[in-house]
């Protein structure tokens, strides 16, 4: 089914063309920019399962990411597990403890979800910051001889960009796959109204709880690989609000609800964040730029460059997810 | 005909106000119930007591042979009870098609989106909405949206529907179309339970009816009999004295 539709392979194309295009030459600096673009790409469609597809704003996405690295980062530095197996392990702890936290805090709507999201990233912080094994504030490191496993550092920066971009591959078909599907459609009555929606027989309890914690997985795995690829991680760099802000505003940017959507708005997003934090003159500015690009999305483009692109040609609705 | 629905005692408090106070009645299979009443009567509350958005304070309410009493609302409706709302609730972000193939994929049979796809377009079919299939549900008039509402609890294949005020703020000829709709539901074996405000409609429609004022029930029996009982004109016209003047008449 998800086989036949022509996203799937769109996906598959952009992800082999990431992996092309740094390996091609060699290019290092090049592979150091597109990891952080896949990053933003896996963020964003997660994030996405939650605001696009089910209509709950989700201000604390960030903390699966911080929570991620630190469970991968303990297991593989200081428990000496292979890389893999310490980011998937992170990945389904990470999911189960949102499946936990979601089954209450989704008992909330609206504006107090999104409140209730704000303190559990601040929670979680803040217990990070005072727990011992994880170093308290000053965090965890990784020793240079861990490397030695996946053949030096210079393998080991190769090896986690291709499962980077494996993992944001994935979080794209499972965007699409959702989105296709008998459960999206359900995801979507909640988004549209769901007392409606369950007196149509959606079970909305179970329904939120899952694809909260699903939007959790990916993101707990790429902040393995990401913090284990850095070398290090700490409270405030794990569990950056701003980064969660950011988030939304690559999702309104793209359009949020759609798999490319959400896509390009991280890429988008993430290139432009990057241009901005080098220039000389405008590196403080990154900011006020995308919270100004926030607001003239949600006043002139609420369905951002794809709901953009929807109205300009019609036709795309039915093929571009 | 068999027992397809029996509430019993059914009591539901919203603070100090008694909205509905021991009220009991049965539908039988292949039945059209009405439900009558003045406005604020509680008919609206006692469907939500009935299908599961409220939990009575007491009571219990029988559907097929089972207690639902306090399953909530998304279970009921696999058991085969569907219901229509009165202030229309489409969900305006899809399209009329999608909306009711999410009424076949969560109702009874549980479908997976193809047989659903399939489902949902014979039932816009039978409530003359399947020119507008592909239409944003936002785009509707407000028949259109009532037509909705119908078409996507039916796709839930239900044993009976609960239809509030389908008829309310349509014009002559749209309410003579649902009612043909909903004839062709009964035909089709589904019981059906009926608030409706447009008399003519429902007295035609209806096998028996209920009324309900100030929570209570006040009457239950065939549309004629109910049309003349002293307290249901009472309630209905206002003048404290004249159930008894009726009485004396008689």
């Amino acid at each position: 089914m998800i086989l036949r539709h022509p996203v799937f392979w769109l996906i598959l194309a952009f992800a082999a063309l990431m992996i092309f295009l740094p390996l091609h030459g060699n290019n290092v600096s090049m592979r150091e920019d597109l990891i952080l673009v896949a990053v933003a790409v896996i963020l964003a469609s997660n994030l996405n399962l939650m605001i696009g597809y089910t209509g709950y704003v989700n201000f604390g996405h960030i903390v699966f990411y911080g929570l991620g690295g630190y469970i991968g980062l303990y297991l593989a530095a200081e428990k000496g597990w292979r890389l893999v197996p310490a980011a998937l392990v992170a990945g389904v702890g990470v999911s189960l403890f949102a499946l936990l936290l979601g089954l209450g805090i989704l008992r909330l709507r609206g504006a107090y979800f999104a409140l209730a999201t704000i303190g559990v990233l601040q929670a979680v912080q803040s217990f990070v910051s005072n727990f011992d094994p994880w170093g308290r504030s000053t965090g965890l490191y990784v020793s240079f001889d861990a490397y030695e496993k996946m053949g030096g550092a210079r393998h080991a920066l190769w090896i986690t960009y291709f499962l980077v971009i494996a993992v944001m591959a994935l979080s794209m078909i499972l965007s699409l796959g959702i989105k296709i599907s008998k459960f999206g459609l359900g995801l979507f009555a909640i988004r549209e109204d769901e007392d409606a929606a369950i007196v149509l027989g959606v079970n909305t309890t179970v329904y939120k709880a899952i694809i909260y914690s699903v939007s959790a997985f990916l993101p707990a795995v790429a902040g393995a690989l990401m913090f284990y690829k850095n070398g290090m991680i700490d409270p405030s760099i794990a569990f950056e609000f701003m980064m969660s802000l950011e988030g939304i505003v690559m999702l309104m940017l793209g359009g949020k609800g759609t798999v490319i959507g959400a896509a390009l708005g991280g890429g988008l997003y993430e290139k432009l964040r990057s241009y901005l934090l080098t220039s000389p003159k405008l590196s403080n500015f990154h900011l006020v730029i995308a919270g100004g690009l926030l607001l003239v999305v949600v006043l002139f483009a609420p369905g951002g460059l794809i709901g953009w692109l929807y109205r300009l040609v019609p036709r795309a609705k039915k093929v571009l997810e | 005909m068999s027992l397809l629905m029996e509430v019993s005692g059914i009591t539901k408090r919203f603070g100090g106000l008694l909205a509905v106070s021991d009220v009991s009645f049965s539908i039988n299979e292949g039945e059209i119930l009405g439900l009558i009443g003045p406005n604020g009567a509680g008919k609206t509350t006692l469907f939500n007591l009935v299908n599961g958005v409220f939990k009575p304070d007491k009571g219990t309410v029988k559907f097929d042979g089972q207690d639902i009493t306090r399953r909530p609302p998304n279970d009921v409706v696999h058991l085969g009870l569907a219901r229509t709302h009165q202030i229309v609730k489409p969900l305006y972000g899809m399209s009329v098609l999608e909306n009711v193939i999410v009424g076949a994929c969560f109702g009874r049979d549980y479908l997976h989106l193809k047989p659903a796809r399939k489902v949902a377009m014979e039932v816009l079919e039978r409530v003359g909405l399947a020119h507008s299939a592909e239409k944003p549900a936002s785009g509707l008039t407000i028949a259109g949206k009532k037509r909705l509402e119908v078409a996507r609890a039916l796709a839930a294949n239900p044993k009976l529907l609960l239809l509030d005020e389908v008829l309310a703020g349509l014009n002559p000829t749209e309410i003579a179309q649902m009612v043909g709709v909903v004839r062709g539901i009964r035909d089709s074996g589904v019981s059906v339970f009926m608030i409706e405000h447009v008399m003519q409609a429902i007295m035609s429609l209806s096998d028996r009816l209920v009324v309900l004022s100030f929570g209570q029930k006040l009457a239950e029996g065939k549309p004629e009999d109910v049309a003349r009982d002293p307290q249901v004109i009472e309630a209905y016209l206002g003048d404290p004295d004249i159930a008894g003047k009726l009485k004396e008449k008689n």
